[in-house]
């Protein structure tokens, strides 16, 4: 019992990393129905701005983790508007492999210029000190992703539902024509969109690097996939959903390589996204709802 | 106070007005009738900016609005209740309200104008929490009616208000329609349901195949043998 409520507490963190991309995917999905294929890869070059602070300029993991959202937020409204909004009359497919080269992209450039090489981050950037309560260990970097997860989650909720512009965001999600006839500028919408999702997947990947404690370029793809089943798991375009969904995974994931075999870990979340679109396509939280006429 | 000239709009390949016009005066209710598929949303849409016309112009209160953002036209004080009321579902009465002030800054009146909206419908202050998904269709369609004079409208555009409601709500509706124009407002008002149209409108223009087929004034076309026969069923 204790056992398994340590691999709980341990799949915790993963789990909020999960959420924090998740949630972006599904913001993304909600207002402009596509699956951004490049989020995963947003979170890498966050995890290098998040390490060059760091290293370069010295500054702490919070400092850091700002430094790496901003440029983010920023580069993912460059993403947009040069990228997708160019296709936003297009098929949805068009705008899909459209995704896949920015992603390939982002990759690829940052191979270019920064090499392949992976870089761990500067061992002073992060103590790590274990703790225990209760029979179990914890660790302060979990703690750290963990509690830093979960305010930015909080500000999310807040912008989303309270703020004029998490409204715009919703009512665009729901219903472009309806919103533009309300006076929404959609196009500041869905920046802003991308804005707030790409700057969570920043605050994830500058996370990713606390926790793995190495970077590289290809670090996003993987991550992203899974935050993608994540986000499908809770319900696409759904945002409660993509947070109980990345932690439902992390915690998965940590349970298999704990019990089973780690070597298992991708299988299993793949198989959950397998098993998702069998059973309950909708996800978690979806719905079918019918539209009243 | 607004003045559709020659206006021609397609959609791809589709010529779906032809050189239409029309006027709307100040203080009036002026009703657009016509069969479905007439170009009756077709043309609400491009006076709002959702569609372009490919010619021809819109004046409003002097002001070529032809080519403006929708969200300035919003502005402008031209407001609309969309076919099939569009009220977003998965946010709160309270909330569908609040997005048709977007665009407005005075908090105040914001507030007053949302009491009298209220007043109005005491349907939608109960539900005010409540999702607009879970509302009626009648409860719907107040929903998007006080959702469009949360912006404070000079000229109300409404696109088949009466579409799916039990006789007696339709009554309702035109009535507080009527009571709407009353306190000033100007309304252009799209319909399949021509006698009522009729019954509330100074004037009316009748739509067909993307032009105007005929026009006057309501009272003179509810008696005109040819609307009788195509539109009031006898």
């Amino acid at each position: 019992m204790l056992e398994l409520m340590q691999q709980i507490v341990n799949g915790l963190s993963l789990g909020a990393i999960y959420a924090l991309i998740a949630l972006g995917y599904t913001m993304i999905y909600g207002i402009i129905k596509l699956i951004n294929f490049a989020h995963g890869d947003v979170m890498m070059v966050g995890a290098y701005i998040g390490f060059f602070s760091v290293s370069l300029l010295g500054t702490n993991i919070m400092v850091a983790m700002i430094f790496a959202m901003i440029a983010c937020a920023l580069l993912g409204v460059i993403i947009e508007k040069v990228a997708y909004k160019p296709l936003r009359r297009a098929t949805r497919i068009a705008a899909l492999i459209t995704a896949i080269g920015v992603s390939l992209f982002l990759e690829y450039t940052t191979i270019f210029l920064l090499t392949p090489q992976q870089r761990i981050f500067p061992q002073g950037a992060f103590p790590v000190h274990d703790y225990n309560f209760l029979g179990l260990s914890v660790s302060n970097k979990d703690i750290f992703i963990f509690i830093s997860a979960i305010v930015l989650m909080i500000i999310l909720q807040f912008i989303v539902k309270n703020t004029k512009t998490g409204k715009a965001m919703r009512a665009v999600s729901e219903d472009k024509d309806a919103a533009v006839l309300m006076g929404i500028n959609v196009d500041n919408t869905i920046s802003m969109t991308f804005a707030l999702g790409s700057a969570l997947a920043a605050a994830a990947g500058v996370m990713i690097g606390v926790y793995y404690n190495t970077i590289n370029p290809l670090m996003g793809i993987l991550p992203g996939l899974k935050a993608f089943v994540a986000a499908v798991l809770g319900g696409i375009g759904i945002i409660p959903g993509a947070m109980v969904g990345g932690f439902i995974l992390g915690i998965l994931e940590t349970l298999v390589s704990g019990y089973g075999n780690s070597l298992y870990r991708d299988a299993v979340a793949f198989g959950v996204l397998i098993l998702i679109l069998l059973i309950k396509p909708t996800g978690i939280f979806g719905k079918n709802t019918g539209e009243k006429v | 106070m607004l003045k559709v000239n020659e206006i021609d709009v397609y959609y791809g390949a589709i010529h779906a007005l032809k050189k239409l016009s029309f006027e709307v005066e100040q203080g009036s209710i002026v009703t657009l009738i016509g069969a479905n598929g007439a170009g009756k949303t077709t043309t609400l849409k491009t006076i709002s900016g959702l569609l372009r016309p490919r010619s021809g112009s819109i004046i409003y209160k002097g002001t070529d609005i032809t080519r403006i953002a929708p969200a300035k036209i919003v502005e402008m004080g031209i407001s609309q209740v969309p076919e099939g009321r569009r009220v977003f579902a998965a946010m709160t009465v309270l909330e569908n309200l609040e997005m048709g002030a977007y665009l407005r800054k005075d908090k105040k009146e914001i507030a007053r104008d949302l009491d009298e909206v209220f007043d109005r419908f005491p349907r939608l202050k109960e539900r005010r929490k409540q999702l607009a998904g879970t509302l009626s269709g009648g409860e719907q369609q107040m929903l998007a009616i006080g959702r469009a004079l949360m912006a404070r409208p000079s000229l109300l555009l409404m696109d088949e208000p009466s579409m799916g409601l039990a006789p007696l709500l339709v009554k309702e509706i035109f009535e507080i329609i009527k009571d709407i124009n009353s306190k000033g407002t100007t309304i252009l008002l799209v319909e399949q349901n021509a006698h009522m149209a009729l019954s509330i409108a100074d004037k009316a223009y009748v739509i067909e195949t993307g032009e105007i087929v005929l026009q006057g004034q309501a009272g003179e076309l509810m008696k005109s043998e040819e609307v009788k026969k195509a539109y009031l069923g006898g």
